[in-house]
């Protein structure tokens, strides 16, 4: 079969670190190969040498079996190489339309005309059941479509050779499907796609083959069809990774949190209603609230550590009611948070690693003497959380936490929130976005904090953490609580159809 | 720390700043030769030689030109804090010509009417007064962003005309107005040279000067020192995540704002109480000051050690340009070269993004060998020709700095020479 895209032996170095050390990457017409690999892998300085970011100090690239130079994306698109990216380069108050020609505009006597654009936009729409509204506002749509105003840019631009940098991490399993659908449709139309990912279920799904990276190094390109989803994880992660947990019976201690009549009736700005959610959580056990996104757990989350305000009911945390107090307050009182969104919540991305590990206690006495900061205690404590955690990064204490990898970041956020004081740890999808060796890390972490007797109110979208480290669950439906499960006596069906709200029983508290 | 103080003391972040300098010199010179090419050798020679023109000078001591820099320094160095200051908290106060001139007048007021107070400490207490006039006023703009979200950048300039015009009637309505002159009748208070006019014989000097270096290292230690600068700073990079972290981010930036109008209005005070018989016009223009306060900022990169070395900078040149002067050129020929400064600088920023994205791309990784999966957020490929526009850039202060300066560069424009 032909190659439509050879990289042959590509090496890119930086100061200190080999990128890319003799990788080979070939990719057959109407295949979708799989590009796997732990964050920091080198993926993405692959795609970046075949995007024209990076001049490669050996190697070569073949387009149609004709050698290439790539200088610059222009280049790439030249050749027909189109990428979706993991955060959407989109115009936020433009169209889709207006989205979809950005840049290749067409024009009658030097004035926008966009008539044959939507023709083809509606076009493509329609050919890959995108159903999509060309006149929607790009801010008005949800994140799955917003994918797809990306994949139709692609299609726009007749490019052949379509590169999906980690599409999965930020749709719901139902758009999953659907994307994977389509993808099937791309290559039955002669489109070729290389597929970065770290889920092993997508790669056993849709990939035909797949190339597997470690620490910047070629380690393997396997069929997918004859390859087990174990033996791809470890030759992933170099290791046997597993992401099954013996829980044993938890350990419960006194309740710790008390959520009560907990209501939000304020509709716009955005949020989803709360509806009269009660339920207690207890020491040692980790008690997930499952559902699809946006059905209220992030108002909920966002209620119980203070960042939202409008809500009626009761929250009372170790005995104190906190239904009126600040956050800080709460944070103080044993509440820890690793947040949904690490970029907006997590992490102030220009302020250094260490700076962000004391986000929330740089005021304690331990940091500070009357309001002048300690900065050696802050750069030993920080130096014991980055040895510990294991958060790797170019300058270490000194690293901006934006130029930190993705998995990085959240373990610097997961190290913060754990060893601060606190009992009660709400982790809002705390592995979301990272590959299998940070997401055992992570699991193992939870655990272990249960094991030592904290209270982890976990919210997770994936079913297999939802089923696999929980000790009960709690299934979220459009703003209330309809599903109060034993994940031991559980099924992905049945919660599948709890999730979906399908099924549904009241959920009371017994006091 | 000591990688960070490392890097913290190194010249190159300031090397923009010095090449749109040198850029700005170079055009005055140009401009020096058109207007007059037979005195243009001895005029640049003056113009350089600053305040040391002295040396060559055997009617004025170089010291002299020494003290009057130093009294030029005063407003420049206040004003650029108040903006800098506000800056490295994620705020653009262009409001500071306000806040000069609410602080200039309750200066004057406190000097004259307090005369139960003995004179020589009665400039305390009407410089206080001028701080707190300017932090008040200022604190409009940090309410209004904090609780309503409404742009400080709108609410300080809309404040700008409000002082003005408030000033204006209130020296009539106080009793402060000399008809004849047109302007505030004169103080006698002054602060203290603290044996400065003996280093600086016959000169502006005033001690002033000390009062706002020491004010400069003071908001330094505040800014990078204490947990309050730190919950500062934090609320400017990320207001959300600040929240997040109970950090009460409405009070912070409350806070910000009030201390650039501190700062400005102590400029205001500062200057009226120098004993140079300064007094406010009553004029409907606004003080350059304040808009001079963005230039020194801009230059000092923000940081208020670098803030002084800026104003000593512009003040050294403002008095190069009175010694042309004397040679018959336009002292105008000063503010045009530092409104070019002003406007490389503005460059600068530019032109540092793009040195540390050449940079980057060359060096950034030691963090890429385990940073590969965030690199695009580093610096986003460009989906080819179409996304440009698309980039959402990260809120870096230079770029604010840069919609806010084209924004309200008409208006400075307009008011020095209006």
């Amino acid at each position: 079969m032909e190659n439509v895209i050879e990289m042959l032996h590509i090496t890119k170095r930086f100061p200190g670190v080999i990128a890319n050390d003799d990788v080979t990457l070939e990719l057959r017409k109407g295949e979708i190969h799989a590009l796997l690999g732990e964050n920091g892998a080198g993926k993405s300085t692959l795609m970046s040498v075949l995007f024209g970011l990076y001049e490669p100090e050996e190697g070569q690239i073949l387009v149609n079996g004709a050698e290439v130079k790539i200088k610059n994306p222009n280049d790439a698109n030249k050749y027909g190489i189109g990428m979706v990216h993991q955060h959407f380069k989109l115009v936020n108050n433009f169209t889709v339309l207006q989205n979809v020609v950005l840049g290749v505009e067409t024009t009658k006597r030097g004035l926008l005309s966009l008539e044959e654009a939507r023709n083809k936009v509606i076009e493509l729409s329609e050919r890959y059941k995108f159903n999509i509204d060309p006149d929607a506002l790009i801010a008005n749509i949800s994140v799955g479509m917003q994918q797809r105003v990306e994949i139709i840019k692609m299609l726009y631009r007749d490019n052949e050779i379509l590169i999906f940098d980690e599409p999965t991490a930020v749709l719901t399993p139902q758009e999953i499907e659907e994307l994977m659908a389509i993808m099937r449709q791309l290559i039955a139309e002669g489109k070729s796609i290389i597929f970065i990912t770290h889920k092993l279920k997508e790669i056993k799904m849709v990939a035909d083959r797949c190339t597997i990276l470690r620490k910047g190094k070629h380690v393997a390109t396997v069929d997918v069809a004859d390859t087990s989803v174990e033996e791809m994880s470890e030759l992933m992660v170099g290791r046997k990774v597993d992401l099954t947990f013996d829980l044993g019976k938890p350990k419960l201690g006194k309740t710790v949190l008390k959520v009560r009549n907990l209501t939000i009736r304020k509709e716009g700005h955005g949020h989803q209603t709360l509806d009269d959610i009660n339920f207690d959580l207890r020491e040692g056990e980790v008690l997930c609230i499952g559902g699809i996104e946006g059905n209220g757990q992030s108002e909920l989350v966002y209620a119980i550590t203070g960042l939202l305000r409008d809500y009626q009911g009761q929250i009372i945390l170790n005995d104190k009611d906190i239904t009126n107090s600040n956050i800080r307050f709460r944070n103080i009182n044993g509440i820890a948070h690793i947040p949904e969104d690490r970029h907006k919540y997590g992490l102030v991305l220009d302020y250094t690693l260490e700076q962000n590990l004391i986000m929330q206690s740089y005021f304690e006495p331990e940091f500070q003497r009357r309001g002048l900061i300690k900065f050696a205690q802050i750069a030993d404590y920080a130096d014991r959380l980055i040895e510990q955690y294991d958060i790797r990064s170019g300058q270490g204490r000194n690293t901006l936490a934006r130029s930190m990898s993705g998995g990085n970041q959240q373990k610097a956020i997961v190290a913060r929130e754990m060893e601060r004081r606190h009992n009660v740890l709400i982790a809002v999808q705390p592995t979301r976005g990272l590959d299998v060796g940070a997401i055992e890390y992570i699991h193992q972490q939870i655990l272990k904090h249960r094991a030592e007797g904290f209270a982890v109110l976990l919210v997770s979208l994936e079913l297999s953490e939802v089923l696999g480290i929980s000790d009960r669950i709690l299934v979220m439906y459009n703003g209330r609580l309809v599903g109060d499960l034993d994940p031991q006596n559980t099924t992905e069906q049945e919660l599948g159809l709890y999730m979906s709200g399908a099924k549904t029983e009241k959920v009371t508290v017994h006091e | 720390m000591n990688n960070l103080k490392r890097k913290r003391f190194s010249l190159t972040p300031a090397l923009p700043s010095l090449i749109s300098i040198l850029i700005g010199l170079l055009a005055g010179i140009i401009v020096i030769v058109i207007a007059d090419s037979s005195k243009a050798l001895l005029a640049v020679r003056n113009l350089l030689l600053g305040p040391l023109y002295g040396i060559y000078n055997p009617n004025q001591s170089s010291l002299t030109g020494i003290g009057n820099m130093l009294f030029f320094m005063i407003p420049l160095l206040m004003t650029g804090l108040s903006v800098g200051f506000a800056f490295k908290t994620g705020l653009f106060n262009i409001g500071a010509s306000g806040q000069f001139m609410a602080g200039s007048y309750v200066a004057i007021l406190l000097a004259r009417k307090l005369t139960g107070i003995p004179n020589s400490w009665r400039w305390l207490v009407a410089l206080a007064g001028a701080a707190l006039a300017g932090m008040l006023l200022a604190s409009i703009a940090g309410i209004l962003k904090a609780f309503r979200n409404v742009n400080e950048v709108i609410t300080s300039i809309m404040l700008n005309y409000t002082s003005m015009y408030l000033v204006n009637h209130l020296i009539r309505a106080t009793g402060l107005y000399d008809p004849l002159k047109n302007r505030t009748l004169p103080v006698q208070t002054e602060i203290p040279k603290f044996g400065l006019d003996k280093l600086f014989p016959k000169s502006f000097v005033s001690g002033g000067i000390l009062i706002a270096i020491v004010i400069a290292i003071i908001c330094y230690v505040l800014l990078y020192k204490t947990t309050f600068g730190f919950e500062l700073r934090a609320v400017g990079l990320n207001r959300h995540a600040s929240r997040y972290a109970g950090i009460n981010e409405k009070r912070s930036i409350i806070m910000s704002m009030a201390l650039a109008g501190l700062f400005a209005g102590m400029a205001g005070g500062m200057i009226h109480l120098a004993g140079v018989g300064r007094a406010i016009q009553v004029r409907d223009v606004l003080p350059p000051e304040g808009f001079d306060g963005i230039a020194v900022a801009l230059l000092g990169l923000n940081h208020p050690l670098g803030i002084i070395f800026a104003s000593l900078f512009m003040a050294y040149l403002k008095v190069g340009g009175q010694t042309i002067q004397t040679l018959g050129f336009a002292p105008e020929i000063i503010n045009m070269m530092i409104g070019i400064i002003l406007y490389v600088s503005a460059m600068a920023v530019l032109i540092r993004k793009l040195l540390s994205i050449r940079a980057k791309k060359q060096s950034e990784t030691k963090a890429l060998g385990n940073s590969d999966g965030e690199l695009y957020a580093v610096h986003d490929p460009p989906d080819p020709g179409a996304t440009a526009a698309a980039e959402k850039l990260p809120p870096e202060s230079e770029d604010s700095t840069n919609m806010a300066i084209s924004a309200v560069q008409e208006e400075i424009e307009e008011d020095k020479h209006g």
